[in-house]
């Protein structure tokens, strides 16, 4: 079952605009494979050459960070929705 | 009751009259000192709505002046206050609304040397700068001098808000939720990527909101929550921010034991 993922503004040049997508997954790391599937290059901007995720975008399964579930292997569920949250610095 | 002029009564009687606050509030918060980083886009709404509820002492650091680019968004600063340093322009401006404030004005860059030595004579600090390392740097130092920090952040049509309360060690720092900077020119800066004016205005607004809670001590603290705001679908979502038993700084074996600088990424 697609899990819906929600796409931070900064990245939705990749998505085609799209701040919404529906991405197939049974964990957060087969989720990550699949949208780099269909939106090459969106991997890249979340992920360091490790694969593991980079330290100032947060992704979390509906309210929860996944830094403290079992990140790239905590499992998806039908319903859940996925945000991706970088850091942001602007205050100017 | 306790003792307010006449003027002041009336001044803040919205205040006053709500059974949250009433007149031990407002004297909690004529008393409170409270600490702005940046007089830009996040700074004058903070600014102002803390001088007009009487936050008795509000600091102001920022070494810039006021350009014309400044004016889409930074509404402590009028046209005709270009070039002169935005701290004079915002001293100016908030003691027109409230003559009554102690308000005290830093002309400089806040660095490692310095920020400890300002922040001591304050219980609360608002972050609106507008870049990475000051945001690691006064997170680091509010927590090393355990203030409460309000934390707010804005880029193009996207805002983010979160209070990390330092006197207390069940509470998280930014750096339990972000615990290192992007790389240099790894993300762009809002001066490279642009930032709807308005945004600085309800976030802004939000860490305003925060602060006096924090003084008055009511409510629900936003401490342990993040709240992320997205402008052009219009969403506000809240997620959790748990403090990390691995964070570098406040976890249990911290790497972190002195303040440090970071190489600036949005060059001005």
């Amino acid at each position: 079952m697609p899990v819906k993922v929600k796409i931070p503004t900064p990245l939705r040049k990749l998505t085609g605009n799209s701040g919404d997508v529906e991405i197939e997954g049974k964990s957060i790391g087969e989720m990550i494979e699949n949208l780099e599937k269909s939106y090459p290059g969106l991997k890249e901007r979340l992920c360091d050459e490790t694969g593991a995720i980079r330290r100032f975008v947060n992704v979390y399964i509906n309210e929860e960070d996944i830094r403290f579930m079992q990140g790239k292997d905590t499992s998806l569920k039908d319903g859940d929705e996925v945000s991706i949250i970088p850091a942001i610095a602007g205050g100017c | 009751m306790p003792s307010f002029t006449d003027e002041q009564i009336k001044r803040y009687s919205r205040h006053i009259i709500l059974p949250e606050v009433g007149g031990k509030g407002q004297k909690k918060i004529n008393n409170a000192k409270v600490f702005c980083v940046g007089a830009g886009g996040l700074g004058s709404p903070v600014a102002l709505y803390l001088a007009a509820a009487g936050v008795g002492t509000i600091g102001i650091i920022d070494a810039d002046v006021v350009d014309l680019s400044n004016l889409q968004r930074q509404i402590l600063h009028a046209t005709s206050d270009l070039n002169k340093p935005k701290v004079e322009s915002a001293k100016e401006t908030l003691t027109a609304i409230n003559p009554d404030l102690k308000i005290v004005t830093y002309k400089e860059y806040l660095a490692v040397d310095n920020i400890i030595d300002i922040i001591k004579d304050y219980d609360i600090v608002l972050d609106g700068s507008d870049n990475f390392p000051t945001r690691f740097l006064v997170n680091d130092a509010t927590y090393f001098a355990k203030k409460i920090l309000v934390s707010g952040s804005i880029f193009r049509f996207d805002g983010q808000v979160a209070v990390f309360n330092h006197k207390s060690e069940t509470s998280p720092c930014y750096r339990c939720l972000y615990p290192e900077p992007p790389p240099a020119g790894l993300v762009p800066s809002c001066q490279e990527a642009g930032v709807l004016g308005v945004i600085a205005g309800t976030i802004g607004t939000l860490q305003a909101t925060e602060a006096l809670k924090e003084i008055l001590g009511i409510g629900d603290s936003l401490v342990g929550r993040l709240i992320i705001y997205d402008a052009f679908d219009m969403r506000f979502q809240v997620v959790k921010i748990h403090k990390d038993p691995n964070c570098p700084l406040c976890g249990k074996e911290p790497k972190i034991k002195e303040l440090m600088a970071y190489e600036q990424t949005c060059h001005l």
